[in-house]
């Protein structure tokens, strides 16, 4: 009679069966990841790249362009070096200001004992708010005529200017406006400063090391990764600036806060030239990647990693 | 001079009070441990005396002067901590100047004392190296460096072994040990291991829940625990203890019985001072003074546990009749084995007398072992 059990089934099958399952298992457990990153993030990337090639109006024929989008934004458009340099300016400002601010700012709430955690969240609140929300906070407190930074600054005798409608002006009302989100880098800083061991400052303290300098050569050292995580993420939102300038100012007056992300959405979504918007979006790309890499290459002198070991810092005899 | 006097000192966190008025006096020069389990107020005490705690009440004093007040970088002290505390992004050079440097110190100077304590540490080819580099031992040496470069009065060491192997840890002791003998500073160091503080202190402060249990040379500790604290607590093995009554009281010859001793024991054959109104009193025994004997020389009657073979002896966990747990340490190839019966011995002249407040009631010691006690202290005042 021939009959097969279940555990009959040969060793050599069933060891290439579990050896297929010990490989795809992983794969398996990541899979809705890896689909939502295909048809999510990847999938639009290609499509964005493929349409920057093309003349690519919303509605009518789509004709292949080759680098002519790119070629007449770089040499024939003023409005795209216009845009970008408002956006370096207002990065260039932003970006030192956000740090250094949400700096201070974990070091303060670092030390403070009384209360923390209300303050804690008080400061890191504004940053989860929706940016239309904030917008219209915003466009209240610097109304000319009924805003509350006016207002205020009557009582100290100071007639206030109009903020959104001096071209000098509004640039300066966007980055404190931008500045109010800087929750998000207090939060990743103050996580740091937590980490770095009490007993470094107790022992500089034993040492008499005065304060200032136990911030600069421990507190600021131990948070590099941290610092430069902030700098470059800090970049990249500098560089996407666009719901603060389109609510509050319209990307005026006279074009002074017409950003580069602006420039990108209405070639998109006011001239439909999707292709063209689509070539800004590779740019926009390519300028932060480069300054990315820079500040990556710049950082190796001034950050330091617990767990690296530098060539030049000797052999390793741990 | 750099003696140390603390007087009541009192420190509490909230509303725990950690340090309950804490009396030393430790001489110019003498290494003095703290030991005592965790939680007895060790570290805090250590803190305090570098400056690093606020304190309730109480003062210090360096030498002639009262340090209570004085910021801590100005006290003249250096401390080790248990972590190390080294600056990860910086060499070992950079680690051991970075504090004189910035208390505008001449850069000759600096080298100096930098190149005088990797000398004293043999660290001098770390010098270029981070602390990642290093091993725990170099990192250790690298910590006790930024000490001495600072060329204090007072060395604070909190538990700066602990992170380290065994091994490592008795090569490091036998190193701190030289180290103070070079240096001739008053060093303090605090440990929870009780073979740390024996083997390197001149006296050692036992802390219980805050208090001082007892001061004194490890000698002493040992021979003449103040308390029941300190007796359990020094000695590995630890001490066991009986509960027994004082049954009879004739002039000097009171009688131990109950507890289920057998045999009663009398104060005289405990060389032990008289005892003044005690009814419950507990009598003490180290281990390795216990006999396993016949059963009619026997002091108590138990049954063997557990007997744990280390080679050259055998600790026997022992089971009592009348209830409570002994251990007896016999030399290594004794034949008692687990589940047997056995009677203990309890030699009279081996035991400690508690009082029922849990005090030491003073016992005359063997010539020998208080000679040695008294050359102890000899040493130490020499």
């Amino acid at each position: 009679m021939d009959m097969t059990y279940a555990g009959a089934e040969p060793k050599v099958a069933r060891r290439k069966r579990s050896a297929i399952a010990r490989y795809a298992a992983p794969y398996l457990f990541i899979s809705p990841w890896i689909l939502g990153f295909l048809f999510f993030t990847l999938g639009p990337l290609v499509f964005s790249l493929t349409m920057s090639f093309y003349d690519w109006p919303v509605v009518g024929v789509r004709s292949f362009v080759g680098l002519d989008n790119y070629r007449s934004m770089l040499f024939e458009d003023p409005q795209f070096w216009e845009s970008l340099w408002i956006t370096v300016k207002f990065a260039a400002i932003y970006v030192p200001f956000n740090i250094v601010m949400s700096f201070l700012l974990a070091l303060m709430l670092h030390h403070i004992t009384f209360a923390s955690g209300f303050f804690r969240t008080a400061f890191y609140l504004p940053s989860v708010i929706s940016g239309v929300a904030l917008v219209t906070i915003w466009s209240w407190i610097y109304s000319k005529e009924y805003g509350l930074l006016n207002f205020m600054l009557s009582f100290v005798g100071i007639k206030g200017p109009n903020w959104l409608g001096d071209p000098n002006l509004a640039i300066v009302a966007i980055i404190i406006a931008s500045l109010w989100g800087l929750g998000g880098t207090m939060l990743i800083l103050l996580t740091g400063l937590k980490a770095i061991p009490k007993e470094l400052y107790e022992a500089a303290t034993v040492s008499g090391v005065p304060g200032w300098a136990q911030t600069l050569f421990i507190t600021l050292p131990m948070l590099g990764p941290m610092l430069l995580f902030t700098f470059i993420t800090s970049i990249i939102s500098a560089f996407q600036q666009l719901t603060i300038a389109l609510l509050l100012t319209k990307g005026g007056p006279l074009g002074s806060t017409y950003f580069f992300a602006m420039y990108i959405y209405d070639n998109a979504f006011k001239y439909f030239d999707m292709g063209y918007a689509a070539a800004g979006s590779w740019v926009m790309f390519i300028i932060v990647l480069l300054l990315s890499i820079a500040v990556m290459r710049w950082s190796a002198a001034w950050v330091y990693y617990e767990g690296e070991v530098r060539q030049n810092d000797g052999e390793h005899n741990a | 001079m750099a003696a140390i006097r603390i007087e009541n000192l009192r420190k509490g966190f909230g509303s725990l009070e950690v340090l309950k008025g804490i009396n030393l006096d430790i001489a110019d020069g003498e290494f003095v441990c703290f030991l005592g389990p965790s939680g007895c107020g060790k570290s805090t005490l250590l803190r305090s005396i570098a400056g690093l705690e606020d304190l309730d009440g109480g003062s210090i004093h360096l030498g002639e002067r009262d340090i209570t007040e004085v910021a801590s970088a100005k006290r003249d002290i250096a401390m080790v901590f248990q972590n190390y505390a080294l600056y990860p992004h910086m060499n070992v050079r950079k680690n051991l100047s970075f504090g004189l440097a910035l208390n505008g110190m001449k850069r000759d100077e600096i080298d100096r004392r930098v190149e005088n304590a990797a000398d004293i540490l043999r660290i001098k080819e770390l010098l270029a190296r981070k602390p990642r580099q290093l091993s725990g031992g170099q990192r250790q040496r690298v910590a006790i460096g930024r000490a001495i470069v600072r060329e204090p009065k007072l060395f604070l060491l909190d538990e700066p072994l602990s992170n380290l192997d065994a091994g490592l840890r008795v090569t490091m002791r036998v190193e701190l040990a030289a180290l103070h003998e070079r240096l001739g500073v008053t060093m303090i160091y605090v440990t929870h291991d009780q073979v740390e503080a024996m083997t390197l202190s001149d006296r050692v402060v036992v802390l219980d829940k805050g208090k001082v249990s007892q001061f004194g040379t490890p000698l002493e500790l040992f021979y003449q625990p103040a308390n029941l604290f300190v007796a359990g607590f020094i000695g590995s093995p630890r001490m066991n203890f009986v509960t027994t009554e004082v049954t009879g009281q004739v002039d000097a010859s009171v009688t131990l019985a109950g507890g289920g001793l057998a045999h009663p024991l009398t104060l005289e054959m405990l060389n032990a001072a008289p005892i003044a109104g005690a009814k419950s009193v507990t009598l003490g025994i180290r281990p390795d003074k216990i006999e396993l004997v016949s059963a009619e020389a026997g002091h108590l009657v138990g049954d063997v546990r557990l007997v744990e073979r280390l080679g050259t002896e055998s600790h026997v966990h022992i089971s009592l009749q009348n209830g409570g747990d002994m251990t007896a340490v016999v030399r290594g190839t004794h034949p008692v084995s687990a589940r047997e019966r056995v009677h203990l011995r309890l030699p009279a002249e081996h035991c400690h007398l508690f009082d029922g407040d849990g005090r030491a009631v003073a016992r005359r010691l063997d010539v020998e072992t208080q000679t040695l006690i008294n050359q102890e202290k000899a040493k130490r005042v020499a």
